[in-house]
């Protein structure tokens, strides 16, 4: 483990922080479940966060990811499996006894303690002798020494975000975790805070692991995320990876938006599988992508690789073509002209086109949409088609 | 209204781009809305001068006056009533200081933890038991005292138990009471009253100012390296500290003044200053400035202690 603490920022010694030094290494759930009651929250889990990591736990209310995490900070004890920190078992260790710290989703900061005070608790708890430049400094790296001598109550929302996130930081925890921890903020100081929180998590090199519903936010922050839906993991990868190569009708619908055109595989051309979809027309889509084993598959494509034309003449050599739509809504957001097209192969295929000065083609005109072959996907046939698009709404709301 | 005030209205009105009468009726309402608070607060203040300073007056002009119970008493200004009252009564002042004292010391161990259980753990019985913790206000204050005679009578199975034990030895021991089997007349019995009787007092304020508290906040001790203990005393307890000041000064004040506790369930060894105010005023003691200047000199002293407390408990932090 050595290794990878020597590749960490230096800054994090530097600042000379009494840190809670077990042995550091990843964080490992393994076969983890939650059970209340009847309803299992979190159905055997296995999930490793490597060291250093800013990892996101993605997922509609209700998906088991806030579990996950409690069971982490020992707020929560699991049903069955462990709890691994390195290699130290901490499933059954009290949470004042485990080096990891929390950003509670409303803060939950101490209401009786000044700002200062609030970010010394855990120092002083910890009975850490000399706390007054531990704690001057996380002022300065939270932006906040002008008012260390005020009550949370006095601050505004995205302040008190930041004192709660130093109130864990200045632990310097082997494991920081961020509980929806920019939900209550508007979204002008989200994007803010997004950045924020990555630049400190860049300079401090700990493991972050976020919890959030908010897929853009785990996309922006996060190296890994792990997409979450009825207590298990849906897919876990890079969020380009994510959103590039989903493995489930869940994924695609979650992470973005997509559109899935169910269909049977008729065979292999060259490196690309031909589909026919139900309104009978041919589509090709990349073997590699393609993760159904059998015969049914749903093409997916994400809105901003689809293009979209006035006739079918217009379209590039080698483009999956779809023809005999007509255009039912247009909004044109400035950047791009999102479309929505209902034709016989799908009710509402969406289109993104970014604004390069083309025309934009008004609700009832009949068009063509086309995406190169490479740019589609293919999934498992049997999954509902519709998984994880209400979970957005659900959560977006 | 003289010509000139007319037309300085008039002038005033077109100024303001109104006509007269408007600005007439403007500054009625605006007369009517000064007066306001004053009418408001009326009933309180009436309140206040009736039932508050006359008796004051009354209670503190009566405490230097002289004569007696056949010719009467009249106002002679003598203060030297004060220094009579404390030589011959002081040991029961400091009785019923010392008896309140422990009873409030003794509610708040009882109430913190109950309070704290309610608030915190109950659950859904957390109404099914306040409504408990104030039951016993359903039935007369007299009637609840008097079963704690039998509940600590001496052939009792409290008196058993604590027997069985070997407590009573213990209190005999403290000077709590005064022989090894009995514990009636005594003060541990007139304290064990005082704490049933007003343990309600200290849990209601103590509860409602730990329900307020937010279960994260423990959650967030919890994660920061605090255990159980450390956050009750780091955070529990702070946030609770108005509702322990209030419940405690609840507890105390009335506590000084009680004497039927001490009455009917202690002896001749544990007569408070409440019994002798009542017998100066009212009963066979016969001396009303005696009974007056005892309440002034009681009122006062513990308006000196509750200050004190207040002054303590509000600016220092509460380790």
């Amino acid at each position: 483990m050595s290794k990878d603490t020597d590749t960490r920022p230096r800054a994090v010694s530097e600042r000379g922080r009494a840190r809670v030094d077990t042995e550091a290494g990843d964080l490992k759930l393994v076969n983890v479940t939650k059970r209340f009651g009847d309803f299992a929250a979190v159905k055997d889990l296995t999930l490793t966060i490597p060291q250093g990591s800013f990892f996101a736990l993605l997922g509609a209310s209700g998906c088991g990811k806030t579990t996950t995490l409690r069971m982490v900070s020992g707020l929560e004890e699991p049903t069955a499996g462990r709890v691994l920190l390195g290699d130290h078992d901490v499933t059954r260790l009290r949470p004042y006894k485990r080096p990891v710290n929390t950003v509670f989703q409303n803060y939950a900061l101490f209401p009786h303690l000044t700002i200062a005070e609030n970010i010394a608790f855990g120092l002083k708890r910890r009975g850490v002798k000399d706390i007054k430049k531990p704690v001057q400094d996380m002022l300065d790296l939270i932006e906040l020494s002008h008012i260390g001598a005020r009550k949370p109550n006095q601050l505004s929302g995205g302040q008190q975000q930041r004192v709660a996130l130093g109130r864990a930081l200045i632990n310097r925890p082997q494991v920081l975790l961020l509980d929806e921890p920019l939900g209550a903020l508007d979204l002008k100081l989200r994007r803010q805070m997004q950045i924020e929180l990555k630049r400190i998590q860049t300079e401090v090199g700990l493991t972050f692991v976020h919890v959030t519903h908010d897929q853009e936010e785990a996309m922006t922050m996060a190296d890994t995320i792990a997409v979450m839906n009825m207590g298990r993991i849906e897919q876990l990868g890079s969020p380009t990876d994510l959103y590039e190569n989903p493995k489930t009708t869940f994924v695609a619908n979650f992470l973005g938006q997509s559109n899935l055109l169910p269909g049977k595989v008729a065979g292999p051309v060259g490196e690309h599988l031909q589909v026919v979809l139900e309104d009978g027309t041919r589509v090709l889509i990349p073997a590699a992508r393609n993760r159904a084993g059998g015969e049914e598959v749903i093409v997916g494509v994400r809105p901003e690789k689809v293009s979209i034309h006035s006739s079918a003449e217009d379209v590039p050599d080698g483009h999956n073509v779809l023809a005999g739509g007509v255009v039912t809504d247009t909004s044109f957001v400035g950047v791009s002209t999102q479309y929505v097209v209902k034709g016989p192969y799908c009710d509402e295929f969406g289109v993104f086109v970014q604004n390069d000065g083309a025309l934009i083609h008004r609700p009832g005109s009949e068009v063509v949409v086309s995406w190169d072959p490479s740019q589609g996907f293919g999934l498992d046939g049997k999954q509902d088609i519709d998984a994880g698009a209400e979970a957005d709404l659900e959560a977006g709301s | 209204m003289s010509a000139p005030a007319l037309a300085d209205e008039a002038a005033e009105a077109m100024a303001a781009g109104t006509t007269v009468a408007e600005l007439r009726a403007d500054k009625r309402v605006r007369r009517r809305r000064a007066t306001l608070p004053y009418v408001l607060l009326a009933p309180g203040i009436i309140w206040l001068v009736v039932f508050f300073i006359v008796p004051m007056w009354s209670i503190v002009s009566t405490s230097v006056e002289t004569g007696d119970m056949d010719t009467g008493f009249v106002l002679s200004w003598r203060w030297a009533n004060f220094g009579d009252v404390w030589s011959q009564w002081h040991q029961q002042i400091i009785r019923s200081l010392e008896y309140s004292l422990m009873c409030t010391v003794f509610c708040l161990v009882l109430a913190l933890p109950l309070a704290y259980f309610i608030a915190f753990k109950a659950g859904r019985w957390k109404n099914l038991l306040m409504a408990l913790v104030v039951a016993p206000f359903f039935t007369s204050y007299l009637i609840r005292t008097l079963a704690w005679k039998t509940i600590l009578a001496d052939d009792g199975w409290v008196v058993h138990a604590m027997n069985t034990l070997h407590i009573t030895p213990l209190l005999s021991g403290m000077g709590w009471t005064y022989s090894d089997n009995s514990v009636l007349q005594t003060p541990f019995s007139v304290v064990c009253g005082m704490v049933y009787n007003f343990l309600p007092f200290t849990v209601l304020p103590i509860y409602t100012a730990m329900e307020k508290i937010d279960p994260r906040l423990h959650e967030a001790g919890q994660d920061l390296y605090a255990s159980a203990w450390a956050t009750f005393r780091k955070v529990t307890f702070p946030l609770a500290l108005p509702g322990i000041v209030g419940g405690t000064l609840l507890t105390f004040i009335p506590a000084v003044g009680d004497y039927t506790n001490a009455v009917m369930l202690g002896g001749p060894k544990t007569k408070v200053i409440g019994t002798v105010i009542e017998q100066q005023m009212i009963g066979t003691g016969g001396n009303i400035p005696y009974g007056a200047a005892l309440s002034v000199l009681l009122m006062v002293g513990t308006l000196v202690i509750t200050l004190a407390y207040i002054k303590k408990a509000g600016t220092e932090e509460i380790v």
